[in-house]
């Protein structure tokens, strides 16, 4: 079937006001979810579940978080690692002392505690920008790991410092934790994240994503229509920091089982987020996606090329994969700010029209 | 047009002053707007026509004086308090929201009539799909006047100048305000989109009633629209009057000429 949008016309308002306004993309979405819950679990193996699936959904989410924060809003946040961490920890505790609520209330609550946090750490943004915003949330980056360190009450005093996943069920399936089963969890993540997906789509549309855009591209504008910079700047940080807080909690909990938090949640992993949402494509919910999928996919690929195909020594690999993602956050920065997703987009409006060009 | 029938004040200021550090940019400044009238404020560069807009919607704080708008009379007031009392603006250099599509920055000139939370806009059902709709029914009937149809959902970054002047006279009138404030809204453009602007300006100041208050240099186009004009040089007041007085005042007249100040 040809993609296009020529000869579908819209009888009102509702339907292009619909989320996929034209059918194809309607039904890639629809294919998208087929594969998702159909294909993927059916074909892919325990390792593949484990070893991709689960970390591509999971830093989605995160970049999904970020990108609402940075993509749509505007406020650049080296923060994330650390967010993740809250959420790990809140989930940590709440799933010691009420297991009896649920694991997805838990990772919903683990989101609001972040969202919390998040909104506390968002105060500065009201008063300071860009390079300054984003050193202010590198420090919180810092205090958050260093406090997750050094209060003994977070991790329950136990010696190690670490923190590990008690096993919760679900369906009487253990879903947390290594005893978990991979495809119970890889059913449990997507579910989140296709849902929660949806939900930032519908918000980023909406009058709030509107307000959210309206901040990033001229404050001073959207003060004089009547959007209030406190409320567009903090509702960014926290619905951010909710998506975020969730993928932490689900990172600990389902994929790594126990976590130390300057091993799992240190710099690089805000590093890492940003990355995504910068290659995948700021301000696009897509994009939060192909980015994710892109950093999780591109080292296991060039180990697999590099190291077991032409035999290159791996640590030299792991530089050629940092130089690899160097050069493509500069080319993207410079020549596509909107990413893979722009890329899509345009392909997308080449089909579109034809095989009229203009 | 200055036999119209003018309505009753609907905005007022008071020796109005205004200076940033030890530069006067206004000084006692007073003028009224009347409900329905389409108000210049003409001057030669840096006279202070912008800064006394931003004052008006509350992105200057003057030092001294008051303004009354709608019977109430304060100091200043936050922008977004002048927004939701019925003012909205353009600028004089373009302040779209340039990552957005045409549609988008009229939607978002909406903003201070949609209600619905988070929640409802989260699931976008029920109440925040009805309102999402009503506001695009309203939204479509501003790209109709305006007669944008055709670029409504291109970024609006990419568009020519003179569109984009004219996106942003759509978003502000989105709001549906009482009192329009616009910095030079024909600045750079070709007299056949300054005609286009101009037939915009008295469209929506017959059909909506939006009381109007214009900077403009273009002498026609401010002799033609005007019902009153008030005339700025360096700070100060020069003149107040019907455009057929403050053409004919020889202090007016010198501003523009460059006689220089004594
Ligand atoms: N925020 C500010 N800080 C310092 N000075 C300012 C500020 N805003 C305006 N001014 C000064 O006030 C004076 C009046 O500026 P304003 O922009 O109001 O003039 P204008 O009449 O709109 O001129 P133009 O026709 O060039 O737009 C100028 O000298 C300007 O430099
Ligand atoms: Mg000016």
């Amino acid at each position: 079937m040809i993609y296009r949008e020529t000869g579908q016309f819209k009888a009102n308002y509702a339907d292009d006001q619909a989320l996929f306004p034209i059918a194809q993309d309607r039904y890639v979405v629809i294919a998208a979810l087929i594969v998702a819950f159909g294909v993927v679990p059916m074909v892919l193996n325990q390792y593949w579940l484990n070893a991709i699936m689960l970390p591509f959904l999971i830093y989605s989410l995160a970049a999904l978080g970020l990108n609402i924060l940075t993509g749509y809003c505007g406020q650049v946040s080296l923060g994330t690692g650390g967010f993740m961490a809250v959420g790990a920890f809140a989930v940590y505790k709440l799933m010691v002392a009420f297991p009896e609520l649920g694991f997805i209330p838990l990772v919903i609550l683990s989101g609001l505690i972040t969202a919390a946090v998040g909104s506390l750490f968002g105060l500065p943004s009201l008063r300071i920008k860009g390079f300054y915003l984003a050193v202010a949330t590198l420090a919180s980056q810092f205090f958050l790991i260093w406090l997750f360190n050094k209060v003994g009450w977070f991790f329950n005093y136990n010696a190690t410092g670490m923190i590990t996943s008690p096993p919760m069920t679900m369906f009487g399936v253990i879903i947390t934790g290594p005893e978990g089963s991979p495809m119970a969890k890889y059913f449990l993540v997507a579910t989140i994240v296709a849902v929660f997906a949806l939900v930032a789509k519908n918000i980023a549309r909406g009058r709030i994503g509107r307000n959210w855009m309206a901040i990033r591209d001229m404050d001073i504008a959207a003060e004089l229509i009547g959007v209030r910079p406190l409320i567009a700047k903090l509702s960014a940080f926290a619905v951010s920091s909710f998506y975020i807080g969730m993928a932490g909690a689900l990172y600990f909990a389902v994929w790594l089982g126990s976590a130390e938090p300057t091993e799992a949640f240190d710099i690089n992993q805000s590093f890492l987020v940003l990355f995504m949402i910068i290659i995948g494509g700021l301000g696009s919910v897509l994009g939060s996606f192909l980015g994710a999928g892109f950093l999780v996919l591109m080292p296991i690929l060039l180990k697999n090329i590099l190291v077991d195909g032409f035999g290159t020594d791996s640590a030299l690999a792991a530089h050629i994969e940092i130089m690899t993602v160097g050069a493509l956050i500069i080319i993207f920065l410079i020549v596509e700010p909107h990413g893979l997703a722009r890329l899509w987009r345009i392909a997308k409006e080449k089909l579109r029209l034809w095989p009229f060009p203009y | 047009m200055s036999e119209r029938q003018l309505g009753d004040t609907i905005l007022e200021v008071n020796n109005i002053g205004l200076s940033f550090g030890v530069m006067k940019v206004l000084d006692d400044i007073s003028f009224d707007i009347k409900k329905g009238e389409i108000r210049s404020i003409i001057g030669p560069n840096g006279a202070g026509k912008s800064s006394m807009l931003n004052v008006i919607n509350g992105f200057y704080h003057p030092q001294e004086g008051t303004i009354t708008f709608k019977g109430e009379t304060r100091k200043a007031m936050a922008p977004h308090v002048a927004a939701s009392h019925g003012i909205a603006r353009t600028f004089q250099n373009i302040a779209l929201f340039k990552g957005m599509s045409t549609l988008d920055n009229i939607m978002t000139g909406r903003n201070l009539k949609m209600k619905t939370n988070i929640f409802w806009q989260a699931l976008h059902l029920g109440p925040a799909r009805k309102e999402e709709l009503e506001n695009r029914e309203a939204a479509e009937r501003i790209i109709d006047f305006l007669d944008i149809q055709a670029i409504r959902k291109k970024p609006v970054g990419k568009l020519p100048y003179g569109l984009q002047k004219r996106v942003e006279l759509g978003r502000a009138l989105a709001a549906e305000p009482e009192l329009l404030l616009l910095d030079e809204p024909m600045a750079g453009m070709n007299s056949e989109e300054k005609e286009d602007m101009s037939r915009f300006i008295i469209d929506v100041n017959d059909e909506f009633g939006t009381t109007i208050a214009l900077i403009e240099h273009d002498m026609g186009v401010v002799m033609d629209l005007s019902d009153r004009v008030v005339v700025l040089d360096y700070g100060k007041q020069l003149a107040d009057g019907v455009p057929d007085e403050v053409r004919a005042n020889q202090e007016v007249i010198d501003a523009y000429l460059g006689v220089p100040h004594e």
